[in-house]
């Protein structure tokens, strides 16, 4: 996995809320058996007509975006199903920042696992984020994930909070089934524990 | 005195295995359910690095999503789809994990055949790389979606790196109305928290209301809670869990079923056990449920009217009702009951139990399905076709001009050839309506199975207690 240090580039706004997984990537593309290549089909039905042309008015399909390394979205971003497509699409993409008031679960923990970093902020700093996403290409953002902080265009500089355990994985790029299974011998244990108390299992 | 405990905190704290800081844990996973969509991936993975799979036996395939609710001897005709089915396949028998081929009575959806083989039990966690997981949880099984990063994750460790989740309580309480089932409950849950109302917590279902339903009808309100935002939905395992289990394919036998239902009954929570966050609700308050948008949390008593984004103060909101209500076709003030439907599907991981069937052929027994509707009954399982099929629901289904078609997942989320139109408007038994889920451009209203098989019969959506 790539690691995750600092990032600069464009933010998209997409103020929308609830934008579930079949809105992010739609389930014709879930058919493929692999992890790759899935970022033609990001946003797929609000991005293209049905005849596959581009939608203009959809802000990935402006020029100012068309190169967004950031997403700034409204509440409950990813919600819906549990499909890895969607951070995948997203990463194809080259977006590997969403930043909202909040996240589904589910889409919160995938982004983790293939080097995303999701920013949960308070309404105002989203808002604020927003505003400067709407300017487009000056709204050149750089995110410090050592430092946890946005700094905006104008100089201006949000904090942002994460729990450690995650930051580790993003900042050293770590594969935690590796990790895990180094541990091999608590799970051993465990599961011999488990044995006696609980045979039927 | 040790501090009361949830049922939610029970199965936590015995499955934890290490520590990896103050919030994060590795806990272990009792059972893993797979199917051929968010699998292929982790097997890969598995592959490209020499891992095994730690417990083949505590592991269940099935192909679901992709799978023709047509004739089957014909194999899939979607290459896509097929080769999606047939890697899971050779991914069951490279890595020896017990699975049900596509041709035999077992398969169904993953959601429906753990619980009717006694794979899903109380007190365990249950995973699967699937979000309505969750509908495990009426066992009192810790349940809930994973992605196919933590699918290879469980696969190679029989683990997964977790943080707690909070305690929600959700208490409904009294007799539910003539005409309302779970879904109505469940639905009217969400309209009330919202689809973000339950994120970061597990909800535990209380009260007589939840005590008096079925377990068909508890899973269907566990299954749900992931529309609520909650990852998991707890029912404490009670005589209604143990009758329903005993006896199962999977299910411990002799000793081991005295042994394991002794344990079942420490499970639920201690009187006075703290929730972080608690809603109460009124079974007698509850009205037959639809959505009219593209969002769960869309959703109104079948007597109400399509609400007026005039009526919305907050922008963002407005706009997102404005913008359903144009995907959806509809007109503000417009009365639900005067909606009228072009298909109607009655199946899935929420609503394709026999109970459910039983609820939706009452309703079509002796009726028409209406002049220009297409209405699709899909079972949840081969098992639960057959039993249809002996009780002769399907033979009422099929007089009623519905169709009977073979186990899937099907148009819940149109994987396969079952899929609305552009601009179709389709009554649904299933859980998403959101914008495309039933096939582009497709317009999904959510309800119970009984409402779906009325909204056949008139051609528009209808509250069922006028058809009884």
């Amino acid at each position: 996995m790539q690691k995750f240090t600092t990032l600069t580039g464009v933010a998209a706004p997409l103020p929308m809320i609830n934008v579930d997984t079949d809105k992010i990537i739609p389930k014709q593309y879930l058919k493929t058996i692999q992890r790759t290549g899935l970022g033609k089909a990001l946003f797929d039905e609000i991005r293209f007509n049905p005849d596959g042309s581009e939608k203009p008015d959809f802000v990935l399909n402006k020029p100012a975006y068309r190169k967004a390394k950031i997403l700034v979205a409204g509440e409950n971003f990813g919600c819906g199903s549990s499909r890895e497509h969607a951070p995948w699409a997203l990463l194809d993409f080259g977006i590997t920042c969403v930043i909202s008031t909040s996240f589904a679960d589910i889409f919160y923990n995938n982004c983790f696992k293939n080097g995303i970093l999701p920013i949960k902020l308070p309404q105002e700093d989203v808002d604020k984020l927003m505003e400067d996403a709407e300017r487009g290409a000056n709204a050149v953002v750089t995110i410090d994930l050592e430092k946890q902080e946005i700094r905006g265009p104008d100089g201006g500089c949000i904090k942002f909070d994460l729990d450690p355990y995650r930051k580790h994985l993003l900042l050293e790029g770590l594969d935690d089934v590796g990790l895990t299974l180094q541990k091999g011998s608590a799970i051993d244990d465990y599961e011999a524990k488990r044995r006696a108390a609980t045979p039927w299992l | 005195m040790t501090k009361p405990r949830t049922l939610f905190d029970k199965i936590w704290e015995s499955h934890l295995v290490d520590k990896q800081d103050e919030e994060t844990f590795l806990i272990y996973i009792d059972r893993h359910l797979v199917h051929e969509v968010t699998s292929p991936q982790a097997f890969e993975g598995l592959r490209m690095s020499g891992r095994k799979v730690r417990r083949p036996e505590a592991t269940l395939a099935v192909a679901d999503h992709n799978v023709p609710t047509t004739d089957r001897s014909q194999g899939i005709a979607d290459p896509e789809s097929r080769t999606q089915v047939e890697f899971l396949e050779r991914n069951v028998a490279e890595f020896g994990i017990p699975y049900f081929p596509v041709t035999d009575i077992r398969q169904g959806i993953v959601h429906i055949i753990g619980p009717e083989q006694g794979f899903t039990q109380p007190g365990t966690t249950m995973v699967c790389g699937d979000s309505h997981t969750a509908t495990h949880g009426a066992f009192g099984s810790l349940a809930f979606g994973i992605g196919t990063s933590e699918v290879e994750h469980v696969l190679a460790t029989q683990t997964l790196i977790q943080r707690a989740a909070k305690n929600m309580r959700v208490n409904v309480e009294g007799k539910l109305p003539l005409g309302c089932t779970a879904k109505d409950i469940a639905l009217a849950i969400i309209g009330k928290i919202g689809t973000a109302g339950g994120t970061g917590h597990v909800i535990e279902y209380t009260g007589s209301t939840i005590r008096d339903l079925s377990m068909e009808g508890r899973m269907t309100l566990c299954n749900m809670t992931i529309e609520a935002g909650a990852r998991a939905g707890l029912v404490a395992p009670d005589d209604t869990t143990f009758e329903y289990l005993m006896g199962r394919p999977m299910s411990p036998k002799g000793a081991a079923w005295e042994q394991a239902v002794a344990y079942w009954r420490t499970l639920p929570s201690d009187p006075g056990a703290k929730y972080d966050k608690e809603v109460t609700l009124n079974a007698a308050d509850i009205v037959p449920q639809v959505t009219w948008g593209t969002s769960p949390e869309d959703v109104l008593p079948i007597t109400g009217s399509v609400p007026d984004p005039a009526d919305v103060h907050d922008e963002q909101h407005r706009l997102s009702m404005q913008r359903s209500l144009d995907y959806m076709g509809l007109t503000p003030r417009t009365k639900l009951s005067d909606v009228k439907v072009q298909r109607v599907f009655i199946g899935s991981c929420t609503n394709g139990r026999i109970e459910d069937l039983r609820a939706a052929a009452q309703v079509a027994k002796g009726r028409k399905v209406a002049p220009g509707v297409n209405a699709l009954v899909v079972p949840g399982s081969g098992l639960v076709k057959h039993q249809a099929e002996e009780e002769g629901l399907d033979q009422i289904f099929i007089d009623a001009g519905f169709e009977w078609r073979e186990a899937g997942c099907s148009m819940c989320l149109a994987m396969n050839a079952d899929k609305l139109e552009p601009e179709e408007r389709c009554a649904s038994t299933s859980n998403r309506n959101f914008e495309g889920r039933q096939g582009r451009g497709g317009r999904t209203h959510l309800m119970s199975p009984a409402m779906a098989a009325a909204a056949a019969v008139t051609g528009h959506l209808t509250d069922v207690r006028d058809l009884t």
